[in-house]
C-alpha cells in the first residue's frame, strides 16, 4: 500500500535512530564475587554449584561435579565443615543464610548414590609426586595432582585412610561408609595407597623412590599435654588419643562421671562420646566462657541437648581419685581469665584432656632447609618449604586447623606442585570485587525461610554412634538451593531483559552467554542494574 | 486459563522470568519472540516508565490476541516520542489522531472491525493522565457507558510531563510541578479527592478494571491478557513513574513503582462488573516517606525541615487505601507477606486464535485461586 | 422513484444506499431527523453492516469516524452549528489524515446569541478546515450531493462535507427521486482504503512532523484538494450518466450568458433568487445568479469565467466574518482580481431570517440602479433602528470613531433609501 507522506510512516523504522548516542554510562555485566565463595577455604565455587542444583534433575550431577572441581569430599564436607559459607552468606541479612551445608551433603550422598566417578585424570605427566599423609590435606592433594595427570603414591602412618577425619571425628557426625566411599573414589583414579608406612625421614623416599615432588600432610595427632597434678589412683586420657582406640576398637574405660578439660570442638566431641560410651555425666571444664570457646555453636548446642554440662570459668587444680579440684576464674579487662583463689569440687571418674593437638614432624628434622617455628612447618604462599619440591600443607602447617582448610591446602599445592613440576608457578586469578548486601536487590527472591536438617532424637543419641543430624530429601534440598541469591552472578532472571526501556539488552539465552547490552539503543538510564535482584550489572562511565 | 504459584522458585512473580519455569510459563517479557510492540530507537527520555508500561501492555495483548491488535493512541509524550516522522517505534497499526479523543478513536475502530466481521482484531486505546482522566475523559466515559469493545489503557505519570510538568487532575496532593510550585501558604499541588478514574471506571459497571505498576510486568501481562480475552469497555490504569517529571533518578523508575504499591499509595486491584474481585497485597509495608524522599517534587516537603503535617496527611491518605482495599496480607492470604502475588501464569493452549472471547468464568479456577492468593476484598 | 418526504428522511436514505459501515453521530438541531432515520434503518436491519454508535459528543462523533475510517471503513456522521464547531479540532485531523469520512451538515446559526435556524455560519467557520465543501440548492441536490461526496472522498482520499440547509431543506417535504440501490452500487464502489490500521499489513498513521516536511504535507492536502476541482465535474458528469439528471458540479450559471448583474449565493436561496431574476429579466433587466455548488475547494476558474463578464456581482450569503466583511464575497473578488465588475457584499438570511422576494427584488434594483455603495458590507433587512439606538447607548460619552461612523452610513443608505 502507498503510504501517504510523512503522516503514515512504515512500522519499526525508529530501529534508524541509534539512541544509544545519548548515554554518558554504559551497562556492563560484571560478575562479583558471592560471600560463600569467598568465605570457602576449600574454595568451591559454591554460587555456581547452587546454580546447578536449582535447576534439579540432572542439575544435580553438574552441581556434584562443580564441588568436584574444588573438593573432592561433598558428602564429607556436608557434614562435617563448619561452613563459613553460611556466615557469610547475604541471605542472612535477609531472613536466614542459605542451608549450603545440607544442600552439598544432599548433592555429596546423591554422588555416592548414584556411583558417579570422579573426572579422569588429565594426560599423564610422567611425573611422580609423593603423599604423606592420608588425611583430608594429604587425599585432597592425591586427588587434584591425579586430575592434572602426575603418579602420587600416599604414605600414611596408621592402618586406615582418613586422617583426623576418622581418628579425630565421631562416627555420629560423619559415618564410616561415607568417608570410606569419597576415599576409594580417590583411590579409583589411580592413586596408590600405602597404609602402615611411616616416614621418618622425606629426603629418604624422594631419592630412593624417583619422586618428583613430595607434599608433607602429617596433621597434628599429638594431644597437648597440660600440667595437672594428679593423684595416683587419677585417671587421666587424652581426647585425641580415646577417639583414636575407638576408631581401631579399643574401648576405653572411662567410668560413671567423665571431666573434660578444654573448650574446642574436640572437648565437645570427647564430651559426646563419653556419654554414648554409657557415663551418666560428662561435664566439659572450660577455663573461660562460652563466648570465647572456640568450639563451633552447633556442637557445643548439640552437646548440650545430649546432655553434657559445662563448667565454665574453671581450671583444673588437682585430678584425684574420684574427684577434681576446680579454681573459679574471672575475665580481667582484656578479657583475659584470672585465677580468683577460690575453689571447688568436681566428682569425676576421668579425666580427658582436650587441650588442642602438636604434630610430629620428625620426618623434616633431618632436613636442614626446612625450618620449623612453633610446631608448625613455615612454607611460602605457594606452600611450598625451604626445600625445594617439598610442600607442605594442612594442619602441620601455620594456618586454622579444620578439615575444609585441609583440603583447600591440599587443592592449593597440588596446583603448585603442578606447576613447579612444569617449571612454572601458579597465580591465582585476581579476586572480583565483593558481592555485598548492599549490590542486590532483594525485593526479588521469593519469601523462603529456610529449612532446617532434621536431627537425631537425643534419647537415641544416648547409646549410639547413629549419625546425629540427618540428611534432606531432594524436595528440601531442591527449595534450600533456590534459596541462593545467586550473589553478584547473572543467574538469568531475565530481568535486565524486561525492564529496559529500549529494549536494549538482547536476550542470548546461550550458556554463559545470556545477555549482551545493545549499545546502538542503550541511553544509560541504569534501570537494569537497579534492577538486577543479583547486582551483576554495574554502570562504567562511557568515554567520550 | 489458571494461575500457577511460583513457590520455591527462588524468584516468585516480581521478576521478570524464570529459567526454572517451563518456558511455557515464562512471562511475555523474558520471551526472546516477544513482540516489542514498542521497538527500540523510540526518544522517550532515559529511564521513561511509559515506554516499558506500554511495551509491557502491547506485547501481552500482541500475544494475547495472536497478533491481532490495532492501537489507537492520544496526543502526550507516547505519541511524541514514538512517532517523529521519519520514524516510528510501533510495530502493530497504530492511529494517533487528538489529545482529547483516543477512547472514540479506538471505539470507531472497534465498530468498523465489528461491521466488518473483523472481531477477531482487538483494539486497544492509550493515552497518559492528561489524556485520560482530563481531556479525554468525556470520550473515556462514553466509551464505557456504550461498552464499546476497547481496551483503554491509561499510562498514569501523574502530570502533562510533554508540555513541561504541569498539574492534571492525576497529580497528587503537594507535589511540585510547572503550575504547582513550592510558592505561597500551601507550597505544591492542592490537597482534594483528584480523580480516581479507576474507581470512576468501576461505577461504569464495566466488565473489567484493573491497576498495575510497571513494578509487576507479569501482574500487568495478566491483567492485560485477561482483558484481552474480554468483550466490551475495559480498563487498566498503569502506574508509570517519569524520572524527568518527578525528579527521580532514572534507575529508580521501577523502585519507584514498587514503592507506590508498597506504601499503600496506589492500589493495585482487580473490579469486574463494577465488583472489586481482588487486590494485590502489599508485600513489605513501608512508610510514604521511602516513596517521597527519591523525588524532587516532593523535596519541598523534606527541608529545611520536614513538613510534618503534609506527610502525615499523605500518610494518611495511604492508610485510607489500606483500609478501604484491604490491603495487607491477612488470615485468608499467605502464610508470610510476598506470597499473595508468588504468582505465574500458566501456559496458553497454543498461539493462533485468541483465548475464548466469554466473559470468565466467576467458578474457574483462575477465580478461584485468584481469591485464595490475593486475598478477598474488605 | 418519485417520493413526497422530508429532505432529512431522503437524505437518511440516500446515505443508507451508500452502505456506511459506521455512522457515529450526536444529536443537534436541525441534523437529528437524519440520524433518527440512519437509527432506525439500522435497528431493523435494512441498512447492514452498520455499527451506528450514539456518542456522547460531535468530538466523539468525527473522532468515532476518524477511528472507522482509519480501519477501513465508510464512515459517516451529521452534525449542525455549535456541533461542527465542537468537533473543529477532530475536522482538521481528518483532513490532516486524509480520511475520505462524508459528513452532512444541516446548516444552522452559530451563537451565541443561541439559534437553531439556518444561515451559513457553520460552514464557512470551517471553510479553511481541509474538508471539501459542497452546498445543495434542494431537496434532491441533497440526496445525489450525497452519493457524489463518497465517490468523491474516497477516490480522493479526503474528508467531504455536504451542507444542506437546517429546516428549509431538512425539515422540507418535496418531490424526491431517490435512487435505485443497484445504481447507487454502480456509481459508489465497495471502499478501497489508501492506509488502513490492519494488522496483516501494519503502519503507523499520524505520525507528528516538524519543520522539515510540515510544509510539504500541507502543499500536498492543498494539491489534492485542487486536484477535487477536476474531479467534481468529472463525477457530476457521470453522475447524470447513471441517474439521468444534472447534480452537483462547481457552479451553476442561471440566465447569466448576457448578463450585466449576477447574483452570486449558495444553498437553497437560489431558487428565491432565481424566482426575482426571473421577474427582473421580464422587465428587461439583463440579471442572471451564479450558484457556488463547491465552495471549498474554491472553484477560482469556474468562478471568473462564469463572473468576468458582469458589469456588477452581487454577492448574497448567509455568513460573514466578523469584522472584515463577506466571505464568500472575498472569494469572488480573489477571482475577478484584475476585472473591471464590481462586487457588492451582501449579509442576508443571519440566524432564519427569511430571505424575501421583495427584499431581494429591492437590493437588485439598487444595484441596478447604482444606488448601492461597492465596497461596503451590506446587511439585508437589518433593523437600523435598533442597532443605532444600541450603538448610541453603548458609546459612554466616546464621540464615534471614522470607522464606525462608515458603517453608520452605509447601513443607514441600504435602510433609508430601500424601505
Amino acid at each position: 500500500m502507498e503510504k501517504p507522506f510523512a503522516i503514515t510512516l512504515d512500522v519499526g523504522s525508529s530501529l534508524a535512530n541509534k539512541t544509544g548516542s545519548w548515554r554518558t554510562e554504559r551497562a556492563v555485566y560484571h560478575d562479583r564475587l558471592p560471600p560463600c565463595n569467598h568465605g570457602c577455604p576449600a574454595g568451591e565455587d559454591i554460587q555456581q554449584w547452587l546454580y546447578e542444583a536449582e535447576e534439579g534433575g540432572e542439575g544435580y550431577e553438574r552441581a556434584w561435579r562443580k564441588i568436584m572441581e574444588d573438593n573432592p569430599f561433598p558428602a564429607i564436607m556436608g557434614r562435617v565443615c563448619y561452613h563459613p559459607c553460611e556466615t557469610a552468606c547475604n541471605r542472612a541479612q535477609l531472613d536466614e543464610a542459605v542451608g549450603i551445608n545440607s544442600v552439598e551433603r544432599f548433592l555429596g550422598d546423591e554422588g555416592i548414590r548414584q556411583g558417579w566417578r570422579a573426572e579422569p585424570a588429565a594426560e599423564s605427566s610422567g611425573k611422580r609426586v609423593l603423599v604423606v599423609g592420608a588425611g583430608p590435606s594429604g587425599l585432597s592433594a592425591a586427588y587434584f595432582l591425579a586430575r592434572l595427570g602426575h603418579a602420587v603414591t600416599i604414605r600414611e602412618a596408621g592402618p586406615m585412610a582418613g586422617g583426623m577425619m576418622r581418628f579425630g571425628i565421631p562416627k555420629y557426625r560423619l559415618p564410616r561408609d561415607v568417608l570410606d566411599a569419597e576415599v576409594a573414589r580417590i583411590l579409583d583414579m589411580g592413586v596408590e595407597l600405602e597404609l602402615n608406612s611411616k616416614v621418618t625421614d622425606v629426603l629418604e623416599p624422594l631419592e630412593a623412590g624417583g619422586f618428583d615432588a613430595a607434599f608433607l600432610a602429617v596433621g597434628a595427632q599429638l594431644g597437648k599435654r597440660a600440667y595437672v597434678p594428679a593423684g595416683e589412683a587419677a585417671h587421666v586420657l587424652d581426647a585425641v588419643a580415646m577417639l583414636h582406640d575407638l576408631e581401631t576398637g579399643e574401648k576405653p574405660l572411662l567410668g560413671r562421671r567423665v571431666a573434660v578439660y578444654g573448650g574446642g570442638d574436640t572437648a565437645m566431641d570427647a564430651a559426646r562420646t563419653a556419654k554414648r560410651l554409657g557415663a551418666e555425666e560428662a561435664v566439659v571444664v572450660y577455663r573461660r566462657t562460652r563466648e570465647a570457646m572456640p568450639a563451633h555453636d552447633i556442637e557445643v548446642e548439640e552437646a548440650e541437648e545430649e546432655g553434657v554440662m559445662m563448667r565454665w570459668l574453671s581450671t583444673i587444680k588437682k585430678a584425684d581419685d574420684g574427684k577434681l579440684v576446680l579454681e573459679k576464674m574471672e575475665l580481667d579487662e582484656t578479657g583475659f581469665p584470672q585465677p580468683t583463689g577460690e575453689l571447688d569440687e568436681l566428682e569425676s571418674d576421668s579425666l580427658v584432656l582436650a587441650l588442642g593437638q602438636e604434630c610430629d614432624l620428625s620426618l623434616v628434622e633431618h632436613v636442614p632447609d626446612i625450618e620449623v617455628e612453633d610446631g608448625v612447618v613455615s612454607v611460602g604462599s605457594d606452600l611450598m618449604t625451604g626445600h625445594p619440591g617439598v610442600f607442605a600443607g594442612g594442619d602441620m602447617v601455620p594456618a586454622e586447623r579444620s578439615a575444609t582448610v585441609a583440603i583447600g591446602h591440599g587443592k592449593k599445592a597440588a596446583r603448585h606442585i603442578d606447576a613447579w613440576l612444569r617449571g612454572g608457578s601458579w597465580e591465582p586469578p585476581p579476586e572480583p570485587e565483593l558481592a555485598s548486601f548492599e549490590t542486590l536487590n532483594t525485593w526479588y527472591y521469593s519469601d523462603a525461610p529456610r529449612t532446617h536438617r532434621p536431627r537425631l532424637d537425643t534419647v537415641r543419641r544416648q547409646g549410639t554412634f547413629d549419625e546425629v543430624v540427618e540428611g534432606f530429601d531432594e524436595t528440601n534440598a531442591l527449595f534450600e538451593a533456590r534459596r541462593c541469591m545467586s550473589c553478584g552472578n547473572c543467574f538469568s532472571c531475565d530481568n535486565c531483559y524486561g525492564v529496559c526501556p529500549d529494549n536494549a539488552v538482547i536476550k542470548l539465552g546461550r550458556p554463559g552467554e545470556l545477555y549482551e547490552i545493545d549499545l546502538d539503543f542503550c541511553k544509560g538510564c541504569g534501570i537494569c542494574v537497579a534492577e538486577c535482584p543479583s547486582g551483576a550489572i554495574r554502570m562504567e562511565p562511557e568515554e567520550i | 486459563m489458571a494461575e500457577q504459584k511460583i513457590k520455591g522458585y527462588q524468584t516468585g512473580t516480581f521478576v521478570v522470568g524464570n529459567r526454572l519455569l517451563d518456558p511455557e510459563q515464562r512471562s511475555t517479557q523474558a520471551r526472546t519472540e516477544r513482540s516489542n510492540t514498542l521497538t527500540s530507537g523510540h526518544r522517550a527520555c532515559q529511564g521513561c516508565g511509559e515506554a516499558l508500561g506500554a511495551r509491557y501492555t502491547l506485547d501481552a495483548a500482541m500475544r494475547a490476541s495472536g497478533g491481532k491488535l490495532v492501537a489507537a493512541n492520544a496526543t502526550g509524550c507516547l505519541e511524541v516520542f514514538s512517532t517523529p516522522y521519519p520514524e516510528s517505534s510501533w510495530q502493530l497499526p497504530w492511529v494517533h489522531s487528538l489529545f482529547g479523543n483516543a477512547p472514540a478513536v479506538a471505539a470507531g475502530v472497534a465498530a468498523a472491525l465489528k461491521a466488518k466481521g473483523r472481531e477477531d482484531i482487538r483494539v486497544v486505546g492509550q493515552a497518559g493522565d492528561g489524556g485520560t482522566v482530563d481531556i479525554g475523559f468525556g470520550c473515556l466515559s462514553g466509551m464505557f457507558e456504550r461498552n464499546d469493545d476497547v481496551l483503554f489503557v491509561c499510562y498514569d505519570n501523574e502530570g502533562y510531563m510533554n508540555t513541561g510538568v504541569q498539574r492534571s487532575g492525576a497529580t497528587p496532593p503537594a507535589a511540585r510541578t510547572a503550575n504547582t510550585k513550592p510558592v505561597g501558604p500551601e507550597p505544591g499541588n492542592v490537597f482534594g479527592q483528584g480523580k480516581n478514574v479507576p474507581m470512576i471506571a468501576m461505577a461504569h459497571e464495566i466488565p473489567y478494571v484493573a491497576t498495575a505498576t510497571v513494578a509487576e510486568p507479569r501482574d500487568l501481562e495478566q491483567k492485560v491478557e485477561r482483558a484481552i480475552g474480554m468483550r466490551g469497555a475495559r480498563y487498566i490504569h498503569v502506574f508509570v513513574p517519569c524520572p524527568l517529571g518527578w525528579g527521580a533518578a532514572s534507575e529508580d523508575t521501577i523502585r519507584l513503582a514498587r514503592l507506590v504499591k508498597e506504601t499503600g499509595i496506589f492500589p493495585v486491584f482487580e473490579a469486574e462488573h463494577g465488583e472489586l474481585t481482588a487486590v494485590s497485597k502489599i508485600r513489605r509495608r513501608v512508610p510514604v516517606t521511602e516513596y517521597l524522599k527519591l523525588q524532587r517534587r516532593f523535596s519541598h516537603l523534606f527541608k529545611p525541615e520536614p513538613n510534618t503535617e503534609v506527610l502525615e496527611r499523605l500518610q494518611a491518605g495511604a492508610d485510607r487505601n489500606i483500609e478501604r482495599f484491604g490491603l495487607l496480607a491477612d488470615d485468608e492470604g499467605a502464610d508470610f507477606p510476598g506470597e499473595a502475588t508468588d504468582l505465574a501464569r500458566p501456559p496458553e493452549k497454543e498461539q493462533g486464535p485468541p483465548p475464548a472471547l466469554v466473559e470468565p468464568d466467576t467458578d474457574s479456577n483462575t477465580s478461584m485461586l485468584l481469591k485464595e492468593t490475593h486475598g478477598k476484598p474488605r | 422513484m418519485l417520493e413526497q418526504l422530508e429532505g432529512s428522511q431522503a437524505v437518511a436514505r440516500a446515505v443508507a444506499m451508500c452502505r456506511p459501515e459506521v455512522i457515529s453521530a450526536y444529536p443537534i438541531s436541525p441534523q437529528t431527523h437524519i440520524v433518527e432515520k440512519l437509527s432506525d434503518l439500522v435497528r431493523t436491519g435494512e441498512l447492514e453492516p452498520c455499527e451506528y454508535m450514539m456518542v456522547e459528543s460531535e468530538f466523539a462523533a468525527m473522532s468515532a469516524c476518524i477511528g472507522a475510517s482509519a480501519a477501513g471503513a465508510r464512515a459517516y456522521t451529521a452534525t449542525a452549528s455549535q456541533g461542527l464547531l465542537f468537533m473543529a479540532e477532530a475536522l482538521y485531523n481528518a483532513s490532516g489524515l486524509g480520511l475520505p469520512i462524508v459528513m452532512t451538515l444541516a446548516n444552522r446559526a452559530i451563537g451565541a446569541p443561541i439559534n437553531i435556524w439556518n444561515d451559513h455560519s457553520d460552514s464557512m467557520s470551517q471553510r479553511d478546515s481541509g474538508w471539501i465543501q459542497l452546498f445543495a440548492e434542494t431537496n434532491q441536490e441533497a440526496v445525489d450531493l450525497h452519493l457524489q461526496a463518497f465517490r468523491l472522498a474516497e477516490e480522493l482520499s479526503l474528508p467531504v462535507m455536504a451542507c444542506m440547509d437546517g429546516f428549509i431543506l431538512t425539515h422540507a417535504f418535496e418531490q424526491v427521486d431517490l435512487p435505485e440501490q443497484e445504481q447507487v452500487d454502480g456509481f459508489l464502489p465497495a471502499f478501497e482504503p489508501r492506509q488502513m490500521l490492519d494488522p496483516a499489513e501494519p503502519m503507523t498513521i499520524g505520525a507528528m512532523v516538524g519543520p522539515e516536511a510540515f510544509t510539504e504535507v500541507k502543499y500536498l492536502m492543498h494539491a489534492k484538494q485542487l486536484q477535487a476541482l477536476d474531479a467534481i465535474p468529472e463525477i457530476a458528469a457521470e453522475f447524470t450518466e447513471v441517474f439521468g439528471r444534472e447534480s452537483g458540479g462547481l457552479v451553476r450559471s442561471y440566465r447569466a450568458d448576457d448578463a450585466e448583474t449576477v447574483v452570486v449565493a449558495l444553498g437553497s436561496v437560489l431558487g428565491t433568487i432565481e424566482d426575482v431574476i426571473d421577474e427582473m429579466r421580464e422587465q428587461g433587466v439583463k440579471i442572471g445568479a451564479l450558484a457556488i455548488k463547491c465552495f471549498r475547494p474554491w472553484p477560482i476558474d469556474e468562478v471568473r469565467e462564469a463572473l468576468s463578464g458582469a458589469d456588477r456581482v452581487v454577492v448574497v450569503e448567509k455568513a460573514f466574518a466578523v469584522g472584515a466583511g463577506g466571505i464568500v464575497g472575498q472569494n469572488v473578488r480573489l477571482a475577478l482580481s484584475g476585472c473591471d465588475s464590481t462586487v457588492f457584499d451582501v449579509v442576508a438570511g443571519l440566524g432564519g431570517r427569511p430571505i424575501t422576494r421583495k427584499s431581494l427584488r429591492a437590493l437588485f434594483d439598487d444595484v441596478v440602479g447604482g444606488e448601492l455603495e461597492p465596497g461596503g458590507l451590506h446587511f439585508l433587512d437589518l433593523k437600523t433602528d435598533v442597532v443605532e439606538r444600541e450603538i448610541g447607548r453603548n458609546q459612554n460619552g466616546r464621540g464615534l470613531g471614522p470607522h464606525a461612523e462608515n458603517i453608520l452610513r452605509d447601513i443607514g443608505t441600504v435602510a433609508s433609501d430601500s424601505h
